[in-house]
C-alpha cells in the first residue's frame, strides 16, 4: 500500500458520502410523495401511468397483498425474459443473427436479471439480441432495482406508521423508484458515459483487420477482428446505478466499450455504492432519525473499509511465488507493482481493487478485473462480503433491508442485555419479528452451503472446475456465494454454463431473493401495526458507536461462524500453500 | 421491608434429587422441548452407535476416542438437565415450606345460610377443606384455620396471616370495605366471621403459586420464545456448517490425495461445541430461577409473562396514601395570629385535641408535648366536655365548665362559627393559610369564642427514604405517577416533595382506568399497585398490576402478582427481578456465541491437518495433538454449563444506570469475556489430558 493508493480511495469514499445526504434526500422526498422537481414536472405522466394500468394510487396494500404483487410482477418479469431469450431468432433487432438461447441458460438468466443479481452464465456479445438486452435484460435492471427499492421503502414504513394496517402501494412504489430515481439517474450517467467513448449503437459489430498479423489455435493466420457493438451505455448505466451487475459483454466493465476511461471508471464505480449508500439516509430522514440513517452507514464503511484496504494490501503485495523468481513487484513511478494477474493495466492495482471491494459489497456482481487471479486472501475478501449477506450497502434497498434485519438481531440481544423487551425505533421485536427476521439470515447460507456441498460431490459440479485443489473449491464456493445472495459477479475459472450449473444457481438465486423478500415484507406489516413506544432513559439508543459496533460484531460474527469451515480449505488453505 | 430467605447453592437436600432427575429428564419427550439440547441428545445417541460399532473392529476411528467425545456428549446434556432440576428443586423447596401452611382442614359448612343469619342460627356441617366448592359458606371462629380463598359475607375477626406473609402482627378482617377478603391456611385468632369460598379446590392462591414454582404450568414467555427462534437459527446455521464440511472435505481430499475424510465423530463434535449449548441447556433453569426470586420477594407472580413485562415497566402508579404518605395528616407547625403567642396557641390547640383520637388530633397532642412543652392533661380534670366533630359543624372542640369553649376545624367553618359570634377573621391569618393550602397542607383554624387563635399546619408526610427510591427508579428508565383523592394543588405539592414525575388528581376508578389506558395508547407498559375493590378495573387494565395481600379478592384476581408483605413499594425489586431474568438470558445467549471462536481454533485445524498439513498454523492455541484438541473443546463445553449454573440461578446482577452504559458492561463481561475464555479453557484442560496421559 502507497500514498497514492490511499489518496485515490480517500477520493473514492469521500465524493461517495457527499453524495449521500442530497441523494438521501431527494428520495425520501419522492417516496413520501413531496415535491422535489421532478415529480411536479412528471405528476401528470405519473398519473396517466396508473390510470391506463388500472390502480388507485391512493391505496395501501396489507403487507399480504404487497408481497402478491410483487411476486407477480416478478414472475411475469422472469417469464417474458424467458420467451424473450428462446424466440429471439425470429424477433427484430437482431443483426447478428443470434439463435435462440438454450432452456436451461434462459431459465438462469431470466431469473438472474429478475432477481437483481445478473449472474451471467452467457457471454453477451456471443449469446443476445440487442432486442434481448434492451427489452429483456435493460428494462428488468430498472425493476429489478426498483423492487428491492419498494420492499425497503414499505419496511420503512412499517417503522413510521403507527397502529396502521397497510404499508404503501407497491405498483406506486415501483413507478416512483422506476421513474424519478433510477431513470433521471442513469440517462445522465449514461450520457456522461457515451462521452467517454461507451457505445452506444444499433449497428451490427464491426470488421478491422489486425495491425499485426496474429495465429490461431491451428496455427492459421488470422488476419482480421469483429468488434463487438451495440446499445451498451444505456445498460451499463442502470447495471452500475440499479447494482444489477450484468454486463453488456462477457469480459463487463474490464472491456474498453464499457469501461474506457479513468473518469468512466470512477463514475462507474461511484454508481455501484451511490443509491444503497444514499438510501441509508433516506431511511433516517424518513424515520426522522437522522442519526439512524448515519449510524447504518457507518456500520457499513466499518466492514467496508478494512476489507477495502486488506484487498489493496494484498493485491498491492504481489505474488511471493513470482518474488522467488527474482521478479520486483513493487510500485515505481511508471510500474504499478503488485499482482496484476488479471487486471486491466490501464486500471492498475487500486482501481481494480476498489471496484472489487464496492461490487461485492453492494450485490452488483459487475467486475473490471477477474477476481479469480487475486491473491487467495484479497479473493476471499470478496468472497466473504458476499457471504455476509450482503449486507454492507448490498443491492439497492434489499442491502439495507437485510442490514435491518441483522439490526433486528442487534437491537433483541442487546435488550436482553439490558433487561427490556428489545425496541428498534420504538416498535417492539417480538417473536414474529424475530422468525421472520432469522428466515431472512438463514436463507442466503443454507443456499450457499448445500449448493456448494451438492456441487463438489457431483460429477456435474466437479466438471466445471478448470483449476484443481483448494482453488477449484473456492471457484464453486463463489459462484453458490454470489447466487445465493443475488451478488452475480463470478470468480471466473469455472464453466457454469451447464445444465447443472444454470438450473442450481437458478434456483439459488430465486429463493435468494423472494425468500427474503416476502418475511420482510412480514415484518413490514406487523411492524406497521404496532404502537410507538416513547423513548426514555432505559431506552437503548441505536445509533450511538456502542450500537453499531455491535451490530458490526453480529454481522460479522454470524458471517465468520457460518463460513469459517468453508473458507479454511478454500482460499485460507491457498494462502497458507503459497 | 423483610429479610429474603435465600438458599444456599450447595443445600444436598436440593443437590441429591436434583441429580437423579438430571438423569430421568434425558427422556427424549422432555428434551424435545428444548431444540438446542435435543441436538445434543442425538448427537450423544449417534456418538454412542459409532462407538458400538468401533468395538465390533469397523470404526471410524479409535474406539477410546469415539468412547471419551460420546460419554462428554451425554454430560452435556446431563449437565444441562441437573441445571433445570437445581432450579426445580430450590423452587419445591420454597413451595414445599408453603405448603405446610396448608393442612388438611376441617371446614364448617354453613347449611342454608342466608346473608346475616348467622347471628341468630347455624346448620353446620363439619367436612373436609377439600371438598369445598365455589360459592359454598363455611363458618370461622377462634382457632380454626380459613379453609380456602374466600371473601367475608358476616362478622369481624381478627387473623393471624403469618403463614403466608411471616408477618407475625394480626390484621383485621371484616365484611364489607376493603378488608373483606380472606387467604385459605390463615388462621382466625379472635371473633368469627363467615366465609363464602371463591375459588374451587386446585385453584386457590397457594395451589397456583406451588403449581408455577414446580414448573408444571410453566409456559414459554414471550421472550423466551423469541429467543428460542434465534437459538434455533443458530443451531441450523451450525448444523448447515458441519453437516456440509463432509463433502467440503470428501472433495478436499480427493484434490489433495492425501489424508482422510473428517469423521462423524469429529462432525458431531464441532456440532455440539458450536450450537448454543450453554445459553440452551440453562434457559429453563433461568425461567425458573426467576420465578424462584420473585417467591423469595414474598411475591407470586400468576404467570411467567408479568414477571417478565416487570422489567419492561415505564410509567409507575402508586397510590399516595400509604405509599408515598403516612396514612394520615400529621401537624407540623402552629402559626398563631396577630396578637396571640405560639404558646397559648399551643395549648388551645392540645387542649381542643385531647379527646379527639383520630390521628390529626393525637398529632397535634404530640406536636404541642414535644415542641412547646406543653404536658397532655386528663380532660376529667379540666372539668371540660369534648364536642366531637359533625358533618353539620364540621369543627371539634372542647366546653368549659365556665362558659369558654375552643373550637378548631376547616376555615370556613371557624370563620362563620366567630362571625356568628360577633368577631372577625384576622386578614394575616388568610395569608398563611393561603402559603399551607398551596404547599399541600391543610389549614386547621383554633378559635376560642370569636377570637380566632390561629392555625394548625396539618401535613401529608412522605416516607422516609422514598424519594431515594423514585430517584432509582428515574435512572431505570422509569417514570412514576402518584394518584390520589385529593384537589390537584395538594397532589402538586406532595409529587413534588416525594419527588415524582406526575400524579393524577381526584382519581376516581374512571380516570385511572382512563389514565391507564392514555398511557398504553402512547405505547408505554404502565405497572400500578392496589388493594381496594375501587382499584380492580384498573389493575385489570395495567401490565403489571400488583395486587396487596390485605387487599379484597377483586383486586388480587384482577391483578397478576400478589405481594404477601403487602408492601407497594415492591414494584421496584418486582421490575429488578424481570430484568434480570431477561439480562441473564442475553447476557449467557452473547457469552455461548462468543465461545465459538475457540472451538472453530481447536476442532478446524485438528479436524483437516490430515489434509492439509498447512492448516496446522490455525492451531494458535498449540493444542497437543488433533483428538485432545476436539476432546477438549467438547470437554469444555460441557464443563461451562457447570460453571454457570450459579450465575444462571441467582442471575445477572442489576444496577440502575443508563441502558448504553448497562450494555457496554455486559459486552465487556459476556462478550468480550465469552471470547478469551475458551481459549484459556480449552488449552488448560488439553495440557490437562496431556499431563494424565490421557490421549
Amino acid at each position: 500500500m502507497n500514498w497514492n493508493n490511499l489518496v485515490q480511495v480517500t477520493i473514492y469514499l469521500g465524493i461517495l458520502l457527499l453524495c449521500v445526504k442530497p441523494l438521501g434526500i431527494y428520495m425520501a422526498k419522492i417516496y413520501e410523495g413531496k415535491p422535489a422537481g421532478i415529480n411536479v414536472w412528471f405528476a401528470s405522466f405519473e398519473k396517466w401511468i396508473y390510470k391506463i394500468s388500472g390502480v388507485n394510487p391512493e391505496t395501501g396494500m396489507v403487507w399480504k397483498e404487497y408481497a402478491v404483487a410483487m411476486m407477480l410482477f416478478n414472475i411475469i418479469g422472469i417469464f417474458v425474459v424467458y420467451i424473450l431469450q428462446r424466440v429471439q431468432a425470429y424477433l427484430p433487432l437482431n443483426p447478428m443473427r443470434m439463435p435462440g438461447v438454450p432452456f436451461d441458460l434462459s431459465f438462469n438468466t431470466a431469473i438472474s436479471f429478475a432477481t437483481n443479481t445478473n449472474w451471467q452464465a452467457y457471454g453477451g456479445e456471443t449469446t443476445l439480441s440487442y432486442l434481448t438486452q434492451m427489452v429483456g435484460l435493460t428494462v428488468q435492471n430498472f425493476v429489478s432495482a426498483a423492487t428491492g427499492m419498494a420492499i425497503l421503502v414499505a419496511l420503512i414504513r412499517g417503522f413510521v406508521q403507527k397502529q396502521v394496517e397497510t404499508i404503501g402501494n407497491f405498483w406506486v412504489d415501483l413507478v416512483r423508484s422506476t421513474l424519478y430515481i433510477l431513470i433521471p439517474l442513469s440517462l445522465v450517467l449514461a450520457v456522461i458515459l457515451v462521452t467517454q467513448g461507451v457505445v452506444q449503437t444499433f449497428k451490427p459489430y464491426s470488421e478491422t483487420s489486425l495491425l499485426q498479423i496474429s495465429k490461431d489455435k491451428d496455427g492459421k493466420d488470422i488476419f482480421g477482428q469483429t468488434i463487438p457493438l451495440g446499445p451498451a451505455a444505456s445498460q451499463i448505466a442502470i447495471k452500475q446505478l440499479g447494482t444489477n451487475g450484468g454486463g453488456f459483454f462477457n469480459v463487463n466493465s474490464a472491456h474498453p466499450f464499457e469501461n474506457p476511461t479513468a473518469l468512466a471508471n470512477f463514475l462507474e464505480m461511484l454508481s455501484i455504492l451511490l443509491i444503497a449508500a444514499a438510501l441509508c439516509y433516506t431511511f433516517g430522514y424518513m424515520v426522522k432519525d437522522r442519526r439512524q440513517g448515519w449510524a447504518f452507514i457507518a456500520a457499513m464503511m466499518i466492514i467496508f473499509v478494512p476489507c477495502l484496504l486488506g484487498i489493496i494490501a494484498y493485491e498491492q503485495k504481489g505474488n511471493p511465488k513470482i518474488l522467488n523468481l527474482g521478479v520486483d513487484q513493487s510500485a515505481v513511478v511508471f510500474q504499478n507493482g503488485g499482482n496484476m494477474e488479471g487486471k486491466e493495466a490501464r486500471l492498475g492495482i487500486v482501481n481494480s481493487s476498489i471496484w472489487a471491494a464496492a461490487t461485492t459489497a453492494a450485490s452488483n456482481g459487475s467486475v473490471n478485473s477477474m477476481h479469480d487471479s487475486y491473491m487467495p486472501l484479497s479473493g476471499l475478501i470478496p468472497m466473504w462480503l458476499i457471504q455476509i449477506g450482503e449486507v454492507v450497502f448490498g443491492g439497492v434497498g434489499s442491502g439495507l433491508y437485510g442490514m435491518i434485519m441483522f439490526a433486528i438481531v442487534a437491537v433483541f440481544i442487546s435488550g436482553l442485555m439490558i433487561g427490556r423487551t428489545p425496541e428498534f425505533l420504538g416498535k417492539k421485536i417480538e417473536a414474529y419479528e424475530m422468525k421472520m427476521a432469522s428466515i431472512c439470515i438463514l436463507i442466503p447460507p443454507m443456499l450457499v452451503l448445500f449448493g456448494t456441498a451438492i456441487a463438489v460431490v457431483l460429477p456435474q459440479g466437479l466438471a466445471g472446475i478448470l483449476n484443481p485443489g483448494p482453488h477449484g473449491f473456492s471457484e464453486i464456493l463463489y459462484a453458490f456465494s454470489s447466487a445465493g445472495n443475488n451478488n452475480g459477479s463470478a470468480f471466473a475459472g469455472l464453466n457454469v454454463n451447464t445444465i447443472f450449473y444454470n438450473l442450481t444457481l437458478g434456483i439459488a438465486m430465486f429463493f435468494a431473493r423472494y425468500w427474503l423478500a416476502i418475511p420482510t415484507l412480514a415484518i413490514a406489516g406487523s411492524l406497521s401495526k404496532k404502537k410507538i413506544i416513547p423513548v426514555s432513559q432505559g431506552t437503548l439508543p441505536t445509533h450511538t458507536p456502542l450500537f453499531i459496533v455491535f451490530l458490526v460484531m453480529i454481522v460479522l460474527i454470524v458471517g465468520a461462524l457460518t463460513f469459517f469451515p468453508a473458507l479454511a480449505l478454500g482460499p485460507i488453505v491457498e494462502h497458507l500453500m503459497m | 421491608m423483610k429479610s429474603h430467605k435465600s438458599e444456599s447453592l450447595f443445600n444436598w437436600s436440593i443437590l441429591g434429587p436434583a441429580m437423579v432427575n438430571s438423569i430421568k429428564k434425558l427422556d427424549p419427550r422432555h428434551q424435545i422441548k428444548n431444540p438446542v439440547m435435543f441436538v445434543v441428545l442425538i448427537g450423544s445417541i449417534f456418538t454412542t452407535g459409532l462407538y458400538a460399532q468401533a468395538i465390533l473392529g469397523k470404526g471410524e476411528a479409535p474406539a477410546g476416542f469415539i468412547l471419551a467425545i460420546s460419554l462428554w456428549l451425554w454430560f452435556t446434556v446431563i449437565f444441562a438437565n441437573f441445571a433445570e432440576a437445581m432450579a426445580e428443586g430450590r423452587g419445591r423447596a420454597q413451595a414445599e415450606s408453603l405448603r405446610k401452611a396448608r393442612k388438611d382442614t376441617q371446614a364448617k359448612k354453613l347449611l342454608n345460610y342466608v346473608d346475616g343469619s348467622c347471628k341468630i342460627k347455624r346448620e353446620i356441617s363439619l367436612i373436609s377443606a377439600a371438598i369445598l366448592r365455589k360459592g359454598d359458606v363455611v363458618l370461622a371462629e377462634a382457632g380454626d384455620f380459613i379453609p380456602m380463598d374466600g371473601e367475608i359475607v358476616e362478622g369481624v375477626a381478627s387473623v393471624d396471616e403469618s403463614a403466608i406473609t411471616g408477618e407475625s402482627a394480626p390484621v383485621i378482617r371484616e365484611f364489607g370495605g376493603d378488608r373483606s377478603a380472606v387467604t385459605g391456611g390463615t388462621r382466625v385468632l379472635s371473633d368469627w366471621i363467615v366465609v363464602k369460598i371463591s375459588v374451587n379446590p386446585g385453584e386457590t392462591f397457594l395451589d397456583h403459586m406451588i403449581a408455577m414454582v414446580e414448573g408444571a404450568k410453566r409456559q414459554k414467555t414471550p421472550n423466551e420464545i423469541a429467543l428460542s427462534i434465534l437459538l434455533a437459527v443458530f443451531t441450523i446455521i451450525f448444523l448447515l456448517a458441519t453437516v456440509t464440511l463432509l463433502p467440503f472435505s470428501i472433495y478436499s481430499v480427493n484434490t489433495a490425495g492425501q489424508g482422510v475424510p473428517i469423521t462423524v465423530t469429529v462432525l458431531v463434535a464441532l456440532l455440539v461445541c458450536l450450537i448454543p449449548t450453554t445459553i440452551g441447556g440453562l434457559l429453563s433453569a433461568i425461567g425458573i430461577a426467576g420465578m424462584d426470586r420473585m417467591i423469595q420477594a414474598n411475591v407470586i407472580a400468576t404467570s411467567g409473562r408479568a414477571v417478565e413485562a416487570a422489567g419492561d415497566v415505564d410509567v409507575l402508579l402508586l397510590d399516595k396514601t400509604g405509599t408515598i404518605t403516612f396514612g394520615n395528616r400529621q401537624a407540623v407547625a402552629f402559626i398563631p395570629a396577630r396578637g396571640v403567642t405560639v404558646e397559648a396557641l399551643a395549648d388551645a390547640a392540645q387542649i381542643s385535641s385531647l379527646s379527639d383520637e383520630t390521628p390529626e388530633g393525637r398529632s397535634i397532642v404530640i406536636l404541642a408535648k414535644e415542641k412547646y412543652g406543653i404536658r397532655g392533661r386528663k380532660i376529667h380534670e379540666l372539668n371540660i366536655k369534648f364536642v366531637p366533630f359533625t358533618a353539620q359543624t364540621r369543627m371539634s372542640g372542647v366546653d368549659f365548665g365556665d362558659g369558654r369553649a375552643i373550637r378548631k376545624g376547616a376555615v370556613d367553618a371557624v370563620e362563620a362559627y366567630v362571625a356568628k359570634s360577633g368577631g372577625s377573621f384576622p386578614e394575616d391569618l388568610k395569608k398563611s393559610i393561603e402559603s399551607i393550602s398551596k404547599t399541600g397542607g391543610t389549614p386547621l383554624v383554633v378559635a376560642e369564642h370569636k377570637n380566632v387563635l390561629g392555625v394548625i399546619h396539618l401535613k401529608d408526610i412522605v416516607k422516609g427514604g422514598i424519594k431515594e427510591r423514585f430517584e432509582e427508579l428515574r435512572r431505570m428508565g422509569i417514570k412514576t405517577v402518584m394518584i390520589t383523592g385529593d384537589n390537584p394543588m395538594t397532589a402538586a405539592a406532595i409529587a413534588a416533595e416525594a419527588g415524582m414525575d406526575d400524579f393524577l388528581a381526584q382519581a376516581t376508578p374512571e380516570t385511572k382506568l382512563k389514565y391507564i389506558r392514555d398511557m398504553q395508547a402512547g405505547g408505554r407498559l404502565v405497572a400500578m399497585t392496589g388493594d381496594g375493590t375501587n382499584d380492580a378495573p384498573a389493575l385489570a387494565q395495567a401490565d403489571v398490576a400488583v395486587a396487596m395481600n390485605t387487599g379484597t379478592q377483586a383486586a388480587k384476581e384482577a391483578g397478576n402478582m400478589v405481594d404477601l408483605d403487602s408492601n407497594p413499594t415492591k414494584l421496584i425489586e418486582i421490575v429488578e427481578i424481570g430484568k434480570q431474568l431477561l439480562m441473564t438470558r442475553g447476557s449467557l445467549t452473547t457469552f455461548s456465541i462468543a465461545n465459538d471462536i475457540s472451538k472453530y481454533f481447536a476442532i478446524i485445524p485438528a479436524a483437516f491437518v490430515g489434509t492439509y498439513p498447512v492448516l496446522g498454523a490455525l492451531n494458535i492455541m498449540k493444542l497437543a495433538t488433533p483428538s485432545s484438541a476436539i476432546l477438549s473443546a467438547v470437554i469444555f463445553n460441557a464443563l461451562i454449563i457447570i460453571f454457570l449454573i450459579p450465575l444462571a440461578l441467582r442471575g445477572v446482577p442489576y444496577r440502575p444506570m443508563p441502558a448504553s452504559k448497562l450494555l457496554r458492561n455486559n459486552l465487556l463481561i459476556y462478550g468480550l469475556g465469552g471470547i478469551i475464555t475458551p481459549f484459556i479453557g480449552i488449552k488448560v484442560i488439553d495440557m490437562i489430558l496431556v499431563a494424565l496421559h490421557l490421549v
